[in-house]
């Protein structure tokens, strides 16, 4: 008899790179623990999972110039506070790394692995301009704020980071 | 007493907690794992989890900075 798994939904629409590894950290744990976990990346999440090469071409000047100063990928990705011109970006992946904490690529591949649904958010691709392909393979859907409402009105956790 | 042992020393919440669930889908029900780490906070964890999946958490040891859990799969 399947029982009904518990779901966890997560908006991720910061895109700084502790809040990121806090929202994997729990996603992969709640996964682990037999939870179904879906992962909402909106505004600023989208660079999380963008391609670190992608291409993002725009029809015009203001989305031209938003992907050039906000090209994504996680190598890009910075932490929220400190991050003092990457100096402080830097240090901090330096003390992860000491106590080998999971990077946000090894993250991702971890999350996909586990069955995690990636799903990034339509609206704000069309917002900034941002093709499908310009995403990473392991983001599955891209969807809108009613699919993620389904989700999480029938989640027992939701977190929005 | 174990079926198996995993080594996670070094590793830090949550990576001992997934490495657990990996694991214990490879074991038939009745085999107990044996997981070692050092961080303090699998005390709380691995409880937690086995309440959560509805595995066994047998006991926990301490040696020394090395903590030693076992867990059965039901």
């Amino acid at each position: 008899m399947p029982e009904q798994k518990e779901k966890l939904t997560i908006v991720m629409f910061s895109g700084d790179l502790d809040k990121a590894l806090a929202a994997f950290t729990i996603a992969t744990t709640a996964a682990s623990m037999g939870m179904e976990v879906s992962i909402f990346f909106t505004f600023w999440g989208l660079n999380i999972i963008k391609k670190n090469d992608a291409k993002l071409k725009a029809n015009n000047f203001a989305r031209r110039m938003l992907n050039i100063i906000n090209r994504g990928g996680t190598r890009r990705m910075t932490i929220s506070k400190y991050n003092m011109m990457g100096l402080g970006t830097s240090m901090m992946k330096g003390l992860m790394k000491d106590v080998k904490m999971p990077s946000v690529d090894e993250y991702i591949t971890m999350a996909h692995e586990m069955g995690i649904k990636m799903i990034a958010c339509s609206t704000t691709c069309d917002v900034m301009g941002i093709p499908e392909e310009a995403f990473r393979p392991e983001v599955t859907v891209k969807a809108g704020a009613a699919y993620y409402l389904g989700e999480a009105r029938e989640a027992k956790v939701s977190l929005f980071i | 007493m174990a079926s198996e042992t995993l080594d996670c020393v070094g590793l830090y919440c949550p990576m001992p907690i997934v490495k657990t669930a990996q694991k214990m889908k490879e074991l038939k029900p009745g085999d107990v794992l044996e997981v070692v780490a050092d961080d303090k906070g699998i005390k709380q964890d691995m409880p937690a989890w086995c309440k959560a999946t509805g595995n066994e958490c047998l006991s926990i040891k301490e040696e020394g900075s090395e903590i030693h859990v076992f867990v059965k799969k039901t």
